[in-house]
C-alpha cells in the first residue's frame, strides 16, 4: 500500500529525515517509536503533504503511484488520513459542517454524489457512538475549547467518519488518561480491516498494549535504526532509547 | 483563525460617581498596515480627574497587551506562501442594459436642482428643501476624518438625473419596459408577481427612478404603504413632510446635504398601528447609466406596535470610472414598533488593480421614538471601491433597543470605513454592536463606532464586539471605538479581536480533503456567522455565497 524509499526532507535547510525506508502492506499496523525530535511528526507531515518541509530525495508510492507530487487535499481524498499530534482549532466552523464538507469533497473526488443530510446525520450518530463522543461535540466549533483528550478522540472520530485506506496517527495517545486511551484504542481497533493499514506513532509502549502492532520501527535522528515485531516495543520500554543510540554507535 | 487572546480589548466603564465625565477613548488596536508593519496609536483625553487612575491603569494594561499581541502577529506573519496569490472573483452583475435614457446634462447648480424637482413634478415645499440643502452643501467641506484615501471627486462631472425613458411612472406590470424586466430578471429579482419569491415584495430602482413596486395593492389592503419615494410624495405628502429629514436633516453632513439637494428615488414604507407586515419588503437598487450618480432616499415609518423587515440590495455595471452613490435612509419607530433593516451591498468594487468601482457614501439612521421600540441594522458589505457608512440608532424611547450587525469585506484595493452610532437618551436603553471586518489583498477595513450615553439615560447598556480577520499581510484592519458616557449607571463594554487564518488551519482542512478555497470559505463564513444569522433566511444563503465570491482567489 505504501512504500517509502530513501526519503529525505529538510526544514529551513536542516535535514530532518535522512533516508527513510518503510514498506506498509494492506491489513498491517506499523508502530513508529523514537525519542523526541527524532523526526516522527516530520515523517507524518511529509506523507500528508505539508509544504513546510522540503523533500530533498527519495520517493513514496501510495497504492503503486507516486505520492509526493500531489497536493495535501488530493492525498486525503485518495485515502490518507493524518491524526494530528496537535489538532488545530477552527473557531466558528462547527464539527458537523466541517465533516460534511470533508466527506462531500472526498465523495466528489471519487465520483460519488453528495451524501444526503439524513444519511450524513446517521453516519455522525453511529460514529459518535463508536467513539463514545458526547453529542454536544458535533455542534461545537472544530476543536475549539476541547480538552486535550477530547481533541485526540475527535481525531479518531474523524478517521472513523472518513474511513481512510491509510491512517497515520501521530502520538494520539499522549496526554490521555487510561480510560480515554482505552476508548481511543477500541475505536482504532474497530477500524482495522484487511484492506486498510495504519501507522501508529507513539513515544510510549503503553498504547501498543491496546493497539497491537504487526511491526515496530525505531526512528532516531531521521533514520529507522531498528525494526522488529511487537517485542521490540517491550525491549525499548525496558532499556530506554539510549539503548538504541548506544547500539547504533557501536 | 488564530485568535490572539491577549489582544482582546475589554473596556468596562462603570460610573459610580455623580460628577460628569467625558471619556474619549480612541484606541486603534491591530493597526496592521502594509507588510505586517504595525501602526499603534493611542489617544486618550480625559476631561475629568476622578476615576482617572482606574481608567488609565485599564488603558495602560490594554496597551501592554496590545504591544505584545501585535508582536505576536508579526512573529506569526509567516503565512506568505499560502496567502500570496491575489486574484479576483468575477463580478457577475457587471453587465450594462442598453436603454434610452432621459437624462439631465452633467453638472450641479441651482438650475439642475430645480429641473430634477420639475422632472418629478414635485410640490413647492420639496423644491424649497432641495434648494436650502444645495445652498448649505455649497458651504460644506467633505469629511476628512475617515480612514479612506479618495481621489477628489468632480461634482460637475456627474449626471444627477437619468431615467430609463420608456418607463411610465407607477405603471402596472404590463407597462414596464421588457428590457428593464429582463435586467432585473438577470439580477435574480423577478418583478412579475407571479414568479416572485414568496414572502417578498420588491421596489426596483434603476438609476434615478423606481421602475416597479410589486405587491403594492395587496399590502395596501392592510394599510401598509410600500411605494417609490416619488409616488409617496404625490400620494402621501403629509407623511413625507412630517418625517423626511426628521432623523437625518440636510445639515447633518456633506453627503446628506448633497443627497437632500439632488435625491432621485428610493422607497417609502409606512406600517400602520398594530400591523405586522406579512412579507419582507425589499428595494433593489441598480445603477445602469454611465457617469451617473445615484442618490436614493428611503424612509420607513413604523407606527405603534408595528413590525417590518426590510431588505436592500444593490449592484452596478463594471466600469473603469468611479461612480458616486450617496444615499439617505431614515427610520422612525414608534412605541413598541420594531424595524429590521438588512443590506446586502454589492456595488461594483472596481477591478483587481483598483480601477473603477462605486464610491458609496451613505447616511443611515433610525430613531426609536417610542418606548420599547427596536431598530436593528444588519449589513453585509462586499462591494464598492469606497464605503463610508454608519447605520445608527437614536434610542430616545425608554427601554428601546438598537442593534448593529455588520460584515464588511475589503479585497484588492477596496476601502471601507464603517460602523455605527448608538445614542442612548432614554432610560434603560440597550444596544448591541457586532462588527466583523474581513480584509484581503490590499484592502483597508475600519470599524468606527460611537457609543454615547447622555445624562438622563439611566441604566443604559451597550455591548460592542469588533472582530477583524486578516487574509494576508498587505491588508489592514483598524478599530476606532469612541465612547462618551455621561451617566453614572451606564455599562459600556467593548471587545475587539484581530485574527488571521493560520496556515495550520488551512492544512488541517486540506488534510481532510478540503481544498484551500473551500477552507477559506468555511472559516470566513464561520467567522461571520453571528451576523449572517440575522439576515432573512433566503438572503443568508445568498450572502454566504457572496462572501465566498468576494474573497475568491484572495488566498492562493
Ligand atoms: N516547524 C518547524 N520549524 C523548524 N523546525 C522544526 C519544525 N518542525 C519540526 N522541526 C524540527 O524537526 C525535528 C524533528 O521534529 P519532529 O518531527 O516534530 O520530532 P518528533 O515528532 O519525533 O518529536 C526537530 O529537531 C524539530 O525541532
Ligand atoms: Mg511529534
Amino acid at each position: 500500500m505504501l512504500s517509502i524509499r530513501n526519503l529525505k526532507a529538510t526544514i529551513n535547510g536542516r535535514e530532518i529525515l535522512k533516508g527513510i525506508n518503510l514498506e506498509v502492506k494492506a491489513g498491517e499496523v506499523h508502530a513508529i517509536m523514537g525519542p523526541n525530535g527524532s523526526g516522527k511528526s516530520t515523517l507524518a507531515s511529509v506523507l500528508a503533504g505539508r509544504d513546510l518541509f522540503t523533500v530533498t530525495g527519495g520517493e513514496v508510492l501510495f497504492e503503486g503511484s507516486p505520492l509526493l507530487g500531489l497536493s495535501p487535499e488530493v492525498r486525503a481524498r485518495a485515502g490518507i488520513f493524518l491524526g494530528f499530534q496537535y489538532p488545530v482549532e477552527i473557531p466558528g466552523v462547527s464539527m458537523t459542517n466541517f465533516m460534511r464538507t470533508a466527506i462531500n469533497e472526498q465523495r466528489k473526488y471519487r465520483g460519488l454524489p453528495e451524501m444526503s443530510a439524513t444519511d450524513f446525520l446517521k453516519l455522525m450518530r453511529d460514529k459518535k457512538a463508536l467513539m463514545e463522543i458526547d453529542s454536544a461535540l458535533a455542534s461545537r466549533s472544530v476543536n475549539e475549547g476541547f480538552s486535550g483528550g477530547e481533541k485526540k478522540k475527535n481525531e479518531i472520530f474523524q478517521m472513523a467518519m472518513l474511513e481512510p485506506k491509510l491512517a497515520i496517527l501521530d502520538e494520539t495517545d499522549s496526554g490521555l488518561d487510561i480510560d480515554a486511551l482505552k476508548t481511543v484504542a477500541t475505536g482504532v481497533n474497530r477500524l482495522r480491516r484487511p484492506d486498510n493499514a495504519m501507522i501508529v506513532i507513539t513515544h510510549y509502549q503503553r498504547l501498543l498494549d491496546y493497539i497491537v502492532p504487526d511491526f515496530v520501527h525505531v526512528l532516531s535522528a531521521g533514520r529507522i535504526v531498528k525494526s522488529g515485531d511487537k517485542t521490540l516495543a517491550y525491549e525499548l520500554e525496558e532499556k530506554g532509547y539510549d539503548w538504541i543510540k548506544e547500539e547504533n554507535e557501536i | 483563525m488564530q485568535k490572539y487572546k491577549n489582544q482582546r480589548q475589554y473596556h468596562r466603564i462603570i460610573y459610580k460617581n455623580q460628577s460628569l465625565y467625558y471619556v474619549y477613548g480612541l484606541i486603534l488596536p491591530a493597526g496592521i498596515a502594509i507588510s505586517g508593519a504595525s501602526i499603534l496609536e493611542l489617544q486618550i483625553n480625559l476631561h475629568s480627574n476622578c476615576y482617572l487612575c482606574f481608567l488609565f491603569r485599564r488603558i495602560l494594561n490594554n496597551f501592554a497587551a496590545l504591544v505584545i499581541s501585535v508582536f505576536h502577529v508579526i512573529m506569526n506573519g509567516d503565512q506568505d506562501p499560502i496567502l500570496k496569490q491575489v486574484t479576483q472573483g468575477e463580478y457577475k452583475y457587471g453587465f450594462v442594459t442598453d436603454l434610452d435614457n432621459d437624462a439631465l446634462p452633467k453638472g450641479l447648480n441651482e438650475d439642475i436642482v430645480r429641473r430634477i424637482s420639475a422632472k418629478k413634478e414635485e410640490p413647492e415645499w420639496l423644491l424649497e428643501i432641495r434648494l436650502k440643502a444645495y445652498r448649505y452643501w455649497l458651504t460644506m467641506k467633505k469629511p476628512e476624518w475617515a480612514h479612506l484615501k479618495i481621489p477628489p471627486i468632480d461634482y460637475q462631472d456627474i449626471i444627477y438625473y437619468s431615467a430609463p425613458k420608456s418607463n411610465k411612472p407607477a405603471g402596472s406590470f404590463e407597462d414596464v419596459d421588457p428590457e428593464l424586466l429582463k435586467t432585473f430578471d438577470r439580477l435574480g429579482i423577478p418583478l412579475d408577481e407571479q414568479k416572485h419569491l414568496s414572502g417578498f415584495a420588491v421596489d426596483a430602482v434603476m438609476d434615478s427612478i423606481s421602475v416597479k413596486t410589486t405587491f403594492k395593492e395587496s399590502l395596501g389592503e392592510l394599510g401598509i404603504i410600500f411605494s417609490s419615494f416619488s409616488d409617496a410624495v404625490r400620494e402621501h405628502p403629509d407623511l413625507i413632510k412630517k418625517y423626511m429629514g426628521s432623523v437625518v436633516p440636510y445639515r447633518d453632513n456633506f453627503y446628506a446635504a448633497l443627497n437632500s439637494a439632488v435625491f432621485s428615488d428610493g422607497s417609502f414604507v409606512y406600517i400602520p398601528k398594530g400591523v405586522r407586515c406579512p412579507m419582507e419588503l425589499s428595494t433593489y437598487f441598480r445603477i445602469n447609466a454611465a457617469n451617473t450618480g445615484q442618490f436614493e432616499r428611503t424612509l420607513i415609518v413604523a407606527e405603534e406596535g408595528a413590525y417590518v423587515s426590510y431588505l436592500e440590495g444593490c449592484t452596478a455595471p463594471m466600469r473603469d470610472e468611479n461612480q458616486l452613490h450617496a444615499a439617505i435612509v431614515e427610520i422612525i419607530a414608534h412605541t413598541d414598533a420594531e424595524v429590521k433593516y438588512s443590506t446586502v451591498q454589492n456595488w461594483y468594487p472596481g477591478d483587481k488593480n483598483g480601477k473603477g468601482g462605486i464610491y458609496n457614501f451613505v447616511t443611515k439612521r433610525g430613531i426609536c421614538l417610542g418606548d420599547r421600540s427596536k431598530i436593528s441594522w444588519t449589513q453585509v458589505e462586499t462591494g464598492s471601491a469606497v464605503t463610508w457608512k454608519y447605520p445608527s440608532c437614536i434610542l430616545r424611547g425608554e427601554s428601546s433597543v438598537g442593534e448593529f450587525y455588520s460584515v464588511a469585506v475589503t479585497n484588492n484595493y477596496q476601502q471601507a470605513d464603517t460602523g455605527t452610532k448608538m445614542i442612548h437618551i432614554g432610560k434603560n436603553t440597550r444596544s448591541t454592536i457586532v462588527s466583523k471586518g474581513i480584509s484581503a489583498g490590499k484592502g483597508q477595513n475600519s470599524y468606527r463606532g460611537l457609543v454615547r450615553v447622555t445624562k438622563n439615560a439611566d441604566n443604559a447598556r451597550n455591548y460592542s464586539q469588533c472582530d477583524s480577520l486578516l487574509l494576508g499581510d498587505q491588508c489592514g484592519a483598524h478599530t476606532f471605538p469612541y465612547i462618551e458616557v455621561d451617566n453614572e449607571s451606564a455599562v459600556v463594554e467593548h471587545e475587539a479581536t484581530t485574527s488571521k487564518i493560520g496556515e495550520d488551519q488551512i492544512f488541517y482542512c486540506n488534510q481532510r480533503g478540503i481544498d484551500t478555497e473551500t477552507a477559506i470559505g468555511l472559516i470566513v463564513n464561520g467567522y461571520a456567522r453571528e451576523v449572517l444569522n440575522k439576515l432573512p433566511m433566503e438572503f443568508a444563503v445568498e450572502a454566504q455565497k457572496l462572501l465566498q465570491i468576494s474573497l475568491e482567489g484572495s488566498v492562493g
